[in-house]
């Protein structure tokens, strides 16, 4: 919402600096973004004196004049009645754009080149004359601004209304606000209507077949208009607040609706068959040419101004181009109305068609302002469109307005806000907007009556809220409120999540953040580990770009994103990782279930570049060590690392990819990305990832701990080396190793893999070191013998092994 | 007497300080002090003296023992140490390199937030980024064709299912759960439909919320000035402006002094000496009554904040895109 100072001094006079002014509404709740003067345009603008004036060589309608403008004199070739030496006129420099968008430039003009231009009012924007140029005082010191020359400065405040104050959609209803900050009352202009004839009743008719969506429709008739350009005041006061001038009845109902907020139309009475005006839906109706020529689809419920046969307007939004106001144009209904607001709201969204009055009606007017808008506006065109008002006006007002009256208790304001006021000042401060109240029975209550242009109030709280913006925010003591003791925990999932955040950035991973939403494609395949069934990701209806609009269902097209976007400046060596929710449908539920994944990514060198060592490549069992290094940080030390079924983990590279479960729990995987998802991002270097359930294993986690005895006798090891089919998890075998032994096993190291010569091809040897201790007793070495050749001997039946030779 | 004592002594001495390595010292030693070395030889030689010079000899002899034993364990430490030296590494040469990991900006300012309201005694939850229209809208009174859908733009799932604009659902959420008194913080990912050099689709929140019987305006202001304090200095002041939430009543929108400019005015606060940092207000007693709570024994505050906003204050990031880009070189200085 623009409001320009010179605009808003019609009805409230302002005598407080422009920067004070606009900071008092910013604190008022009226947010000023900015504060520009509407003439700086004209500080460009000098006063230039004519010097010398020559016929043009070459045009005889054409002079060329040289014109001192405090510099060196100028040479302008000039096609104005009026110039001639001596005159001290307005100079226009190249490069100055001049309201209407039009900027002036060097140019040459039929051979003669011209350094700018004299204006005349008209194409200054300062005044109607267009007849020559501009004629200042013959004393005017060439050089100086125009602005300054002719004091032509007028600021305008960039106001971010908040959706509630619809009553500051209209000048008028700033000047309130402002009334409030500097004293004083506002003057409403005069709305008086000379009115002459018929009664309006006999030049139309209104009917409301919608009293819902339709309370208030309040019509006047003006006859014998002549339909021509504004004058310059009132395109000039439109202007200032960004509308353009189209002709004198359109000017009026936007000038008018500027001025108080409410939207007006503006009908030819000839073209509305029947003269007749019909509140009703769309219904059969089913497309519409609005003014601006586009033809628009309706929908049944939408509600539509009609006249006898036919829509004429959509209600609330935009007027038909088959009822606009044109040159012929010689008698004019006037249309103030009010309308449901959720109603046009809802027809201007899904005509996408967001204007100046669906704004003001989507947020609700003044229901009592209606006959004043129309009457201002009819009185208008009599005075400057030459039109005769018919008498009276048609009112029908099938849902009344009636007074909202709030009871607010001063007690409950003060404890709400903070503050100790009595009712006198709270009545007082109310007051000052137009807010009237007076106490009732009891003497802690106040009975108000809230205005009929404050459409947001309906409660006590609303109450409370003007009192404290009037009696200001920061007036506000400062307080704190009583806290229990206690202090509050923070829930196991952050405390877990937390430290795995910490231990992965322990490990060198850098914590990456991506957006949730990704590509289709990105996401095809990447469904979660635990099942099979991969249902069709949750899509977005309006989403920015194709790339963002499906929610992701792994952390690891956003990790090999991030991977591309990072070899691509050169950074190769990358260890990133990530904490997120992932989105999967839930049959039967409305909203997805969101699990939270962690997610790790490894790519090139195994350790920076030093030189203590050669450069080796990230492998397998960088990551497989790092997630192992993390589980083992959580208490899930015991997790299982399988080989991947076929067909489970579609990104990961066949038969270097592990299925990580606990206890049977399949909580994710840790592979090599496959090449052929490596390619879909242009990534040519071996990647490894992991990505965990995060929300799956959470339940498991624990923090108590309880601790186990050490024992004091040593350790005896003994070594085993067997040769298995290659087929067999080395897992398997230490797993089984393990468990086995009497409990006296301790520990289970792999020492060696090894396949070749002279191992036969399809099997390996495996070398195994396992470390017995006991609790009670130094063990003995042929006891340890025994025991070993007996956890020996069950390992080789299990697994099918051979000792070597 | 082949020699005097003071002569083989003499001798000694000069050798063993041209000593340069342990073997040459061992070997002193056993030409000296050894069994059949000079100075036992001499000694041995005292008994063949008369009575009355046998004491000033031997006394000569044996101090002359302890010269030499002293100056070979010198000599030997002295050549311990050139070996020493020589041995010495280079210190300056580049360890064997660790990489660093780092945590992502978004986490280490909304782990500070809530940990100073957890001081507070405000108790951390999470809600779903995937919300129902009623929890987004509805519940914190913003119905269908309310004009304050447009202060935010939405991503729809469906007619009825949203990305959350916001982390308010979880007030509501909450609430249903739950009786007074209680306070709480929300933080979490919160989405818009809008891209620019100033807004990302998807950014960072922490909600606040406290209920109790008689909580205030004035209790929300030292609230967040106590936050403020904490999360910048004790010299940032705050300013409360009216403002519009459908959710609280009054609201406000809460700027600091220009954390830069300290409000002389500069580029990052545009010149107003202030920055916004916060939206709050008191509850509105529509979202009371969605949730059954008493609005005449109960009181509450909510308030929100971006955590990217606080986060490019703090350390000073010109671009809240680099947030989401995950350039290494970016995550790398935190």
């Amino acid at each position: 919402m623009k409001v320009s100072l010179s605009w808003l001094r019609e009805y409230i006079a302002v005598d407080m600096p422009t920067s004070d002014l606009s900071e008092a509404l910013t604190m008022a709740g009226l947010e000023v973004e900015t504060v520009f003067d509407r003439y700086g345009y004209l500080d460009n603008v000098l006063c230039g004196k004519v010097l010398e004036v020559s016929p043009h060589p070459d045009a005889d309608r054409l002079v060329v004049c040289r014109v001192d403008t405090g510099t060196d004199p100028l040479t302008i070739v000039c096609g104005a009645p009026n110039v001639r030496e001596g005159l001290v006129t307005a100079v226009v420099l190249p490069g100055v754009e001049l309201p209407g968008g039009v900027r002036i430039a060097k140019a040459r003009i039929r051979g003669v080149t011209s350094e700018g231009m004299l204006c005349s009012a008209f194409e200054l924007g300062i005044g109607d004359d267009r007849s020559g140029i501009v004629e200042l005082a013959p004393e005017t010191q060439p050089g100086m601004p125009l602005s300054r020359a002719l004091g032509l400065s007028d600021p305008v405040f960039d106001i971010d209304l908040t959706p509630n104050r619809a009553d500051c959609l209209g000048i008028i209803g700033v000047a309130r606000e402002v009334a409030a900050i500097c004293g004083g009352a506002v003057q409403k202009p005069d709305a008086s209507v000379p009115q002459t004839g018929e009664d309006v009743s006999s030049y139309a008719s209104v009917s409301i077949e919608e009293p819902e969506l339709c309370p208030r429709y309040v019509a006047r008739v003006v006859l014998d208009v002549k339909v021509g350009p504004s004058p310059f005041w009132l395109r000039d006061r439109l202007l200032s607040v960004g509308l353009k001038p189209i002709n004198n009845i359109v000017d009026i109902t936007n000038f008018v609706m500027m001025e108080t907020g409410q939207p007006l139309h503006a009908f030819d009475l000839d073209l509305l068959s029947g003269n007749a005006i019909v509140v009703r839906c769309a219904g059969d109706d089913s497309t519409f040419r609005t003014l601006d020529g586009k033809e628009r689809k309706l929908s049944p419920e939408m509600l539509m101004i009609c006249d006898a046969q036919k829509p004429v307007a959509v209600a609330g939004v935009m007027g038909g181009y088959n009822s606009e106001i044109n040159e012929k144009t010689t008698r004019v209904l006037i249309e103030s109305a009010c309308f449901k607001p959720a109603s046009i709201r809802m027809t201007a969204k899904k005509l996408g068609l967001g204007t100046d009055a669906s704004h003001r009606f989507e947020r609700g007017v003044d229901p009592l302002g209606t006959v004043y808008a129309a009457d201002r506006a009819a009185g208008l065109m009599a005075e400057i469109a030459g039109g005769k008002p018919a008498k009276g006006v048609i009112d029908i007002n099938p849902v009344p307005f009636t007074e909202k009256r709030v009871s607010v208790s001063v007690r409950a304001v003060n404890e709400r806000l903070g503050i100790m006021l009595d009712g006198g000042q709270i009545a007082g401060l109310l007051s000052s907007i137009g807010i009237g109240s007076r106490k009732a029975g009891k003497e802690d209550l106040l009975e108000v009556t809230v205005p009929s242009f404050r459409v947001d109030i309906e409660r006590p709280e609303d109450i409370a809220e003007e009192v404290a913006r009037l009696w200001g925010y920061n007036r506000i003591p400062v307080s704190f409120p009583t806290i229990p003791a206690e202090g509050a925990t923070l829930p196991g999932r952050f405390v877990w999540r937390n430290r795995i955040k910490d231990i992965m950035a322990g490990f060198g991973f850098a914590e990456v953040v991506n957006y949730s939403f990704i590509s289709p494609e990105a996401c095809d395949g990447m469904g979660p580990v635990e099942g099979p069934d991969e249902p069709p990701p949750v899509q977005i209806l309006n989403p920015l770009t194709r790339e963002q609009s499906v929610m992701r269902t792994s952390l690891v097209p956003g990790l090999l994103k991030n991977t591309r976007d990072n070899i691509f400046q050169q950074e190769r060596d990358i260890r990133i990782f990530e904490i997120g929710k992932v989105f999967l449908p839930r049959p039967g539920s409305e909203l997805p279930d969101e699990p939270e994944m962690v997610a790790g990514l490894m790519t090139g060198l195994r350790r920076p570049h030093s030189w203590l060592c050669h450069d080796e490549k990230t492998d397998f069992y960088d990551i497989k060590g790092v997630l192992e290094g993390m589980l083992d940080a959580i208490g899930l030390g015991d997790a299982d690392f399988t080989a991947m079924p076929p067909g489970r983990c579609r990104y990961m590279k066949p038969g270097h990819t592990a299925l990580v479960s606990l206890n049977g729990l399949d909580i994710g995987a840790v592979g090599e990305l496959s090449s052929a998802w490596l390619d879909g991002f242009g990534i040519r270097q071996e990647v490894f990832a992991f990505e965990l359930n995060f929300s799956a294993f959470l339940p498991l986690l624990t923090d108590s701990r309880q601790a186990v005895p050490i024992s004091k006798f040593p350790s005896v090891s003994r070594d085993i080396t067997m040769i298995v089919d290659r087929s067999i998890e080395a897992g398997a075998v230490m797993k089984a190793l393990a468990m086995q032994g009497q409990s006296l096993i301790e520990k289970v190291q792999l020492l060696y893999v090894y396949e070749g010569d002279p191992v036969p091809a399809g099997k390996r040897s495996l070398s195994l070191r396992v470390v017995y201790r006991s609790f009670d007793q130094t063990l003995k070495d042929e006891f340890v013998n025994r025991i070993h050749a007996e956890t020996t001997e069950k390992l080789v039946a299990e697994f099918n092994a051979e000792l070597p030779g | 007497m082949a020699k005097s004592i003071d002569e083989i002594r003499d001798r000694a001495l000069r050798e063993i300080e041209s000593a340069s390595d342990e073997e040459t010292i061992h070997a002193l030693s056993v030409k000296y002090l050894g069994r059949k070395g000079q100075v036992t030889l001499f000694l041995r030689t005292l008994a063949e003296l008369p009575a009355e010079e046998r004491p000033a000899a031997g006394k000569a002899a044996n101090q002359a023992k302890h010269l030499i034993r002293e100056a070979l364990d010198r000599a030997a430490e002295r050549i311990a140490a050139s070996r020493e030296k020589d041995d010495a590494i280079d210190v300056s040469l580049p360890g064997r390199p660790v990489r660093r990991g780092t945590l992502h900006p978004v986490t280490r300012i909304t782990g500070i937030i809530c940990e100073i309201f957890g001081r507070m005694g405000f108790e951390v939850v999470e809600g779903p980024e995937i919300e129902t229209d009623y929890y987004n809208f509805e519940a914190l009174n913003i119905p269908r064709e309310h004009p304050a859908r447009d202060m935010q733009d939405t991503f729809y799932i469906s007619d009825n299912v949203v990305l959350r604009t916001h982390t308010s659902p979880t007030q509501p959420r909450v609430m249903e759960q739950r009786t007074p008194p209680l306070r709480i913080i929300a933080p979490g990912k919160v989405y818009r439909c809008d891209s620019d050099v100033t807004h990302t689709p998807m950014f960072h929140q922490v909600e606040g919320l406290m209920v109790d019987r008689k909580v205030s305006f004035g209790d929300l202001k030292g609230v967040l000035t106590a936050f403020v304090h904490r999360m910048f200095d004790d010299q940032t002041s705050l300013r409360f402006r009216p403002s519009y939430f459908p959710f609280t009543e009054p609201s406000a929108e809460v700027d600091i002094r220009c954390v830069a400019c300290r409000g002389r005015g500069c580029r990052i606060c545009s010149n107003t000496g202030w920055l916004e940092i916060l939206g709050a207000g008191m509850v509105h007693p529509a979202v009371f009554e969605k949730v059954g709570y008493d609005t005449a024994k109960y009181t509450g505050f909510a308030f929100g904040m971006g955590v990217e906003r606080i986060a490019m204050l703090k350390y000073n990031i010109d671009d809240t895109r680099k947030f989401f880009e995950n350039d290494i070189r970016f995550l790398g200085q935190f």
